[in-house]
């Protein structure tokens, strides 16, 4: 279908602010009398604070307030605390000192006696599943989102089932699934393969700290802070702050990135608000880089083994998959079931057995990092399946597309379909990009200590929800507003999303508004910006909204001039009689209209099953125009997926375990393309977290003190310029999804896996195919690996340089 | 109370380190011997926003100057600590927030500013150290009628930012880089702006912002 707006590049509002810097983030904002907090963090993974005496702190000129534990809601299970006195990794938050200036607030931590008692601490989870293992909480060793705080320890027998160098298959799990018949479908194979693997956790690292500022008016909570989400964390945070929703003013207008640690409410942002409420001024609390390291949270690590079989055909026939998650000491995020799922959905296996477990460690929060689970689990899979291949004697992108999900795809646990899946035009379309039939005959050309390796990778993460809301707004001078409560990441997707409204009714993007990124400018009920979710859910509450206010047009212009209103049509902004053209209306006379008629026109009557933020933001707009507002009840009976396929070629230098990435192309699956640039943008910025992922990035502990070796960007090494290509190449299927009115799947995830497998697969093409069992890949195990000496890491150790 | 920390089903240095750390941090002798150079003796708080309460006077004992800054052309006088950054200054006493802290111990651009022609990361320069030198920030490129430099036009006709927090870096790293060097090779706009960290990896699209702004400029 030809779109006018959709699939065309536009200006986003907000990037003028962002190249003028006067884009406000947290930290920009200020108050008349703010005050600043400083955190006195646990020096220790593990332990057990008391008798705080804070009044010689207190005491000093310039300190105006201290905030402890006492202070701030007590959490339930294994939920993390604003302020701890049982602080479970170095850098918790014990307690904050308010003061008139920062250098103050930190003279007075300095000041404030306490007693820290170091508990038993663990790093490894296996060594946490020991018998009479280290718990991380005294209270258990094992939660999740979903999975309540409790205490698993594997036996004896189960660390002996297995060599010490492999992962032991026999122990407890809390998660696991299976469908067809395991042991018939490895007897099908004619390849099976059986490998222990570790994926390293790593940093967010978002470059804004999550710096937040808040104070109190009229008994309402004003908070400034740094999120991937609008409207989906009041709830959340508003129960950090211990008010209702509505009592609650959020203002985040930009969002220095997040990569899923700022998606929903999280506890440190309530800081600033207790301490304010406490002090009565208004309170900045800037977080430093470091301080970002330990609140920022990280991508889980994963121990676990997989068995893989594959027929002589290239048709994967089972897999045993086996994960222990290092989730760090709280609820974390369930990486482990994700993983699972994408093995399911990328490999089409006729049989498949999961088991998850996540344990509890004394490191910094887990929470999810774009592809959560996804993205670790290409990594292993893909070079596995490179091995099949080679073995076999089929080409690595066939075997690719021999297991390629399409739209009669059925995957998981739950056996879900896809709303429509296209893995193998991605893969043809990035195959010819990329010339892979040329580039592949590279694999092994040498050149002194240089030799070629080429790779292909993909990755998989759902795309989209259903059931939020959308509103917007004709006014009567002719524009129109949309209304967007999904937040503000910095893909411009929420701008993209909007578009979809001035699409349906026909409206110049000049004449458009997007009102977003405060309470108070009325915001409806919507999902965030994470999970690859946005363009797909967002267009859709966007289409709901305008396809009822395109509806209250036609009514409004059949009640102007009579008759039905399918004798009437939109199009240049006005409404419009298709017998008689000089029965018009344009949007500005209708609105105007709809305040003269009220009711639902108006905004008076709204729908019943919209949710109460959206309800109470449509009351507030009441009479002030034409309203269109509705939930997104488009059917959904599937997952929509995104997948990607990425090519790269490399050359890796023998002597020194580096390597300079030559070319790579990356193509998503994504439906209908609705922004071309924005598009490209995350293709390859997901790509150049991809090469991190694959081959830097990792954070490292002490494991005699449990301190982190590595917590600035220097030493957590994400990507710079020079890492990786200048030039990166993308595309899109673009083939519309049925279920999405306008056709559009998300993508922002799986182009960052798809990069990182297919860099794993080159630096394994580029040794002969060796596989490396662990992620990232670091020169010196390159080195290793080529000089065919033991790692200097044992096999399912974790959190090593 | 039960974790507020919502499911979202996608599928279903300073004093804040702890002991420890300091093993693993590169050095910044430049940075403490400028400490010394003014005056201060304790550079622990250097990173430290001090004294910028507004109608609270600076911490007793510290020695307080009132100096002229030269910022985006004008002369700006401004109470500064012997220990304070550029970056806090331009920040916090002069309301400049489009200079970003996102290290704030020189790993990764986002402070940069331009002072004399020469890219600068103000998050490690002491402002008593700049003296009667030139100060260029983000806020100092517009025209008066707020007309957009090229080199901004083009970072939003190629859609160069994605969040948007390394961007005003980016961009004064591209003023100097296109003042030296007007007609630069993609690698040569690389290697000046790799000093400029972008977490979004929008490196590509940066360089297609800075190669697109040679054309122009």
């Amino acid at each position: 279908m030809a779109y006018s707006l959709i699939g065309k590049d536009f200006t986003p509002p907000d990037i003028r602010g962002k190249v003028t810097g006067k884009a406000k983030y947290a930290e920009d904002f200020s108050a008349a009398g703010m005050v600043y907090c400083k955190m006195l963090l646990s020096p220790m993974p593990h332990a057990q604070v008391s008798n705080i005496d804070v009044s010689d702190a207190m005491s000093m000129d310039g300190v105006v307030g201290v905030l402890t534990a006492d202070d701030v809601p007590a959490m339930d299970g294994a939920a993390q605390a604003i302020l701890t006195n049982t602080p479970r990794y170095v850098g918790a938050p014990i307690l904050a000192v308010a003061a008139i200036d920062e250098t103050t607030a930190a003279d007075a931590l300095e000041k404030i006696r306490y007693d820290i008692e170091p508990l038993d601490f663990v790093l490894d989870p296996l060594q946490s599943l020991y018998p009479g293992g280290t718990n991380a909480q005294a209270a258990g060793n094992v939660a999740s989102m979903g999975i309540p705080l409790q205490e698993i320890k594997w036996t004896a027998r189960d660390f002996a089932s297995a060599d010490p160098d492999q992962f032991p298959m026999t122990g407890k799990a809390v998660s696991e699934w299976s469908y067809g018949d395991l042991e018939k479908s490895f007897s099908e194979a004619a390849v099976v393969y059986d490998e222990s693997f570790v994926t390293a956790s790593n940093s967010h690292h978002s470059m804004e700290p999550r710096s937040a500022m808040s104070y109190w008016e009229n008994g309402k909570c004003f908070l400034f802070g740094s999120s991937q989400s609008q409207s989906f964390m009041i709830p959340g945070l508003a129960a950090y702050i211990g008010i209702e929703p509505r009592d609650l003013v959020y203002i985040a207008e930009y969002c220095g990135g997040g990569f899923g640690s700022k998606g929903a409410a999280y506890p440190i942002m309530a800081l600033p608000a207790h301490m304010s409420k406490k002090i009565g001024r208004p309170v900045m609390m800037r977080i430093s880089r470091a301080e970002e390291y330990y609140l920022g949270s990280n991508r889980a690590g994963f121990q676990g083994r997989v068995k893989l079989g594959v027929a002589s055909s290239g048709k994967v026939t089972a897999v045993d998959l086996y994960i222990v998650q290092s989730s760090g000491p709280h609820n974390g995020y369930p990486d482990f079931n994700s993983a699972a799922g994408a093995v399911s959905i990328c490999y089409q296996p006729n049989a498949m057995q999961y088991r998850g477990i996540p344990i509890l460690t004394n490191t910094p929060p887990g929470g999810a990092q774009r592809g959560p689970g996804q993205n670790q689990i290409a990594m292993v899979m893909e070079p596995l399946l490179d091995k099949a291949a080679r073995e076999l004697g089929i080409d690595r992108l066939e075997i690719r597309r021999i297991n390629a999900p399409n739209n009669d795809t059925i995957f998981g646990g739950r056996q879900r379909a896809v709303t429509s899946a296209y893995q193998t035009e991605a893969l043809n379309k990035g195959a010819l990009a990329f010339n892979w039939e040329r580039t592949k005959k590279r694999s092994g050309e040498r050149n002194g200590s240089k030799v070629i390796g080429v790779g292909v990778g993909q990755a998989y993460h759902s795309a989209g929800a259903a059931g939020f809301d959308g509103l917007v707004r004709i006014a009567p001078d002719g524009r129109l507003h949309i209304h967007s409560g999904i937040g503000n990441l910095g893909t411009y997707s929420y701008a993209a999303t909007s578009r979809v409204v001035a699409e349906v009714l026909q409206c110049k993007w000049e004449n458009c508004v997007i009102e977003r990124g405060d309470t108070r400018k009325h915001l409806p009920w919507n999902f965030g910006q994470f999970g690859s979710n946005t363009s797909f859910t967002m267009s859709r509450s966007n289409h709901a909204a305008a396809m009822d206010a395109r509806q209250k047009l036609l009514e409004i212009a059949a009640a102007e001039f009579g008759g039905s209103v399918d004798e009437y049509d939109i199009g240049e902004e006005t409404v419009f009689s298709k017998a008689d053209a000089t029965k018009r209306l344009s949007y500005a006379q209708a609105a105007q209209r709809a305040i003269d008629m009220g009711g639902k026109y108006a905004g008076h009557e709204i729908p019943d099953d919209l949710n109460p933020m959206t309800s109470a933001s449509a009351k507030a707009i009441a009479g002030s125009g034409l309203i269109g507002v509705a939930k997104d009840n488009y059917a959904l009976d599937a997952t929509p997926p995104a997948l990607a396929a990425g090519f790269m070629v490399i050359e890796l230098d023998t002597e020194t375990g580096r390597f300079e990435i030559l070319d790579y192309n990356g193509v998503i699956d994504c439906g209908t393309v609705i922004h071309p640039l924005g598009l490209a943008s995350q293709v390859k910025g997901g790509a150049v977290m991809g090469i991190g992922l694959a081959t830097t990035e990792r954070i490292v502990y002490d494991p005699q003190n449990g301190l982190a070796a590595n917590v600035g960007f220097n030493q957590a090494k994400p990507p710079s310029y020079l890492d990786v290509p200048s030039t990166l190449g993308t595309d899109a299927v673009n083939i519309a999804d049925p279920q999405n009115p306008m056709g559009i799947r998300g993508m922002g995830e799986p182009v960052m896996g798809c990069a990182a497998s297919a860099l794993i697969c080159a630096i394994s093409d580029a040794l002969g195919g060796h596989y490396f069992n662990r992620t990232p890949i670091v020169p010196d195990m390159i080195i290793n690996a080529i000089a065919e000496r033991k790692q200097s890491h044992k096999p399912l150790q974790v959190y090593t340089f | 109370m039960k974790d507020p920390t919502t499911y979202f089903p996608g599928d279903s240095l300073n004093e804040a380190d702890p002991p420890g750390l300091s093993a693993f941090r590169s050095s910044r002798r430049a940075f403490i011997k400028g400490v010394i150079a003014s005056g201060a003796v304790a550079a622990s708080s250097g990173y430290l926003l001090s004294g910028c309460a507004p109608g609270e006077g600076p911490a007793a004992g510290s020695v307080e100057r009132l100096i002229s800054l030269n910022v985006n052309g004008r002369i700006r006088r401004v109470d500064v600590l012997p220990n304070e950054t550029l970056a806090m200054t331009l920040r916090y006493k002069l309301g400049l927030t489009g200079t970003k802290l996102a290290c704030d111990r020189g790993e990764c651009g986002a402070c940069t500013v331009v002072i004399d022609g020469m890219t600068n990361y103000s998050c490690s320069t002491l402002t008593h150290t700049v003296g009667s030198r030139s100060v260029r920030t983000i806020e100092g490129l517009e025209g008066p009628d707020g007309e957009l430099h090229p080199i901004q036009q083009a970072f939003i006709d190629e859609l160069g930012p994605q969040c948007g927090f390394c961007t005003p870096g980016q961009i004064m790293s591209t003023v100097v880089l296109l003042e030296r060097n007007p007609k630069p090779t993609r690698d040569e706009a690389r290697r000046a702006l790799s000093g400029n960290l972008c977490r979004c990896g929008a490196y590509d699209h940066y360089l297609n912002s800075v190669m697109r702004a040679a054309e122009v400029i």
